[in-house]
């Protein structure tokens, strides 16, 4: 059977890209999290210097494409201003991270203005500083707003790990190109598989943002 | 003895054109409990919000227990309360909402128990009993356990009580408290006011449009009409025949 043997050549090669996916995305996760996080309380300060920076940093994140943001990285930045991202690894992490981390840092800025008012007041009328009325009151609320939409953002970094293929890591996408370059009719089921695969991989995601959904629906007061 | 525990004095508050407080004097003794009335838009909210450093004065200033609350000396100057200043000034103030406001996020006891050993620094076991007390005092022992979505209005207005009652406050600021509640659930609310009033420490100052309600704690009333005090004295003064021909209107509409 063609499609057998085509199976056996095929999966071994491919599951060979599954650790430098797997890699990249739970790197960009990290990051991505965490300037979403500084760069949203950032928009939220109150120094205007601060907010207008990171003003500016979102909308080009988030107006220029992903690819170009990569090859910014990787081939233009070494160039111009002899800055050197270090490898190709984290010339992709980098890209992804300050990408998704500029959608989401949207998220944590909109979660945080829409708690109520009143939690904000209640939290006053109790005494509690600025800090604590954040930390104790603000904050938690607006998590479980964040949750549903950064499970969702999970999935989309995932699939965007792909794209690192093009600046030569050789991730599941990278060998399936190798694999189909060799031999053509092996294209459907190479793809097939790549297909496959990174939908597996989708799966602890996709459960994991349908915990979050639930986590959030309790304990919030938005306006 | 006999310094006023929140002075007014000359209080203004423009929200940007319209000037909705013209002038605020007034004077809150210890313990006395005191009513506001008036129509919607009066600003009978602004004037204890003012109190509860949620909104700023215009001009004019608050003096809470001697303290000017919303300024500062400076370098010999007197400028804007910072955020430290206020916390210092309205540790004996607490307030309890027309819509709750309780913390979604938290259990009834965990209401009740982050303020103390946040901002009171309490031990976690002292600040629990404390918050059981109270809440058993608001007759809600049983609930300590439930999110506040588990409960009826009433209940979270009974816990809101319990919630600014374990911070020990000097002074109590209550905003239309039921009118937010189910007629049916109105008195239970009430009923845990006056517990509280009875037992006579607190300084109390209850906006509100339960007219009874208020004739029977109150030891003082203020109209207020228009941004001014149009007319204050006791309750069988301002709810008796007065001169005052808009309180008299609006007192009409409460009787039938
Ligand atoms: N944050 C705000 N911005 C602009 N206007 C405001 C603000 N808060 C209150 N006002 C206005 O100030 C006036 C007084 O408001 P306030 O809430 O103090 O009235 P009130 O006497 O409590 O009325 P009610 O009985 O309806 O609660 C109203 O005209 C209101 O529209
Ligand atoms: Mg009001």
């Amino acid at each position: 059977m063609i499609t057998i043997n085509a199976l056996n050549d095929v999966f071994p090669i491919l599951i060979q890209g599954i650790k430098i996916t797997v890699s990249v995305l739970l790197a960009s996760i990290v990051l991505g999290y965490l300037t979403a996080f500084v760069a949203g309380f950032c928009r939220l300060s109150k120094n205007v210097i601060l907010r207008k920076i990171t003003g500016f940093y979102v909308e080009v994140f988030r107006g220029t494409s992903l690819i170009v943001q990569l090859f910014w990285l990787y081939y233009a930045f070494p160039i111009l201003f002899g800055i050197e991202v270090g490898s190709n690894f984290w010339a992709g992490v980098l890209a992804i991270s300050l990408n998704y981390g500029a959608y989401m840092s949207e998220i944590v800025r909109g979660s945080i203005l829409s708690v109520a008012k009143g939690q904000t007041e209640a939290a006053t009328a109790l005494n509690m500083s600025r800090f604590q009325r954040m930390r104790l009151v603000v904050f938690p609320q607006a998590v479980r707003m964040m949750l549903p939409e950064f499970g969702n953002y999970l999935i989309l970094m995932l699939k965007s790990t792909s794209l690192v293929s093009l600046i030569g890591m050789t991730d599941i996408l990278y060998y399936g190109d190798i694999l189909r370059s060799s031999n053509l009719s092996q294209a459907p089921m190479v793809y097939l598989l790549v297909l496959i695969f990174y939908f597996i991989l989708a799966l602890p995601l996709i459960w994991l943002t349908r915990k979050l959904e639930g986590f959030s629906k309790k304990g919030v007061a938005s306006q | 003895m006999n310094e006023p525990m929140v002075k007014f004095k000359d209080v203004h508050k423009s929200f940007g054109d319209v000037e909705v407080l013209k002038g605020i004097n007034l004077d809150l003794m210890p313990a006395e409990k005191v009513a506001v009335i008036g129509p919607s838009g009066s600003g009978k909210t602004t004037i204890i919000r003012m109190l509860m450093t949620l909104e700023q004065p215009t001009s004019g200033s608050i003096i809470v227990d001697g303290e000017n609350l919303w300024q500062m000396e400076k370098s010999g100057r007197l400028v804007t309360a910072n955020e430290k200043h206020l916390r210092q000034v309205r540790g004996d103030i607490g307030m309890v909402f027309q819509h709750f406001n309780l913390f979604p996020h938290m259990t009834i006891l965990q209401n009740c128990m982050t303020a103390p050993i946040h901002v009171k620094q309490e031990n976690k076991a002292s600040a629990k009993a404390r918050a059981i007390e109270m809440l058993d005092k608001v007759g809600l022992g049983d609930k300590l356990d439930n999110y506040p979505s588990q409960i009826s209005g009433g209940q979270k207005q009974r816990v809101a009580m319990a919630r600014a009652l374990v911070m020990r406050p000097k002074i109590m600021l209550f905003d239309e408290v039921t009118s937010a509640l189910d007629p049916e659930l109105v008195e239970e609310v009430l009923e845990v006011i006056r517990d509280i009033a009875h037992e006579g420490r607190m300084t109390m100052v209850l906006v509100t449009h339960e007219m009874e309600f208020a004739r029977d704690i109150a030891d003082r009333v203020l109209f207020l009409d228009k941004g001014v005090i149009a007319e204050q004295g006791t309750p069988s003064e301002v709810f008796g025949h007065s001169e005052n021909e808009r309180l008299d209107s609006f007192l009409r509409r409460f009787r039938r």
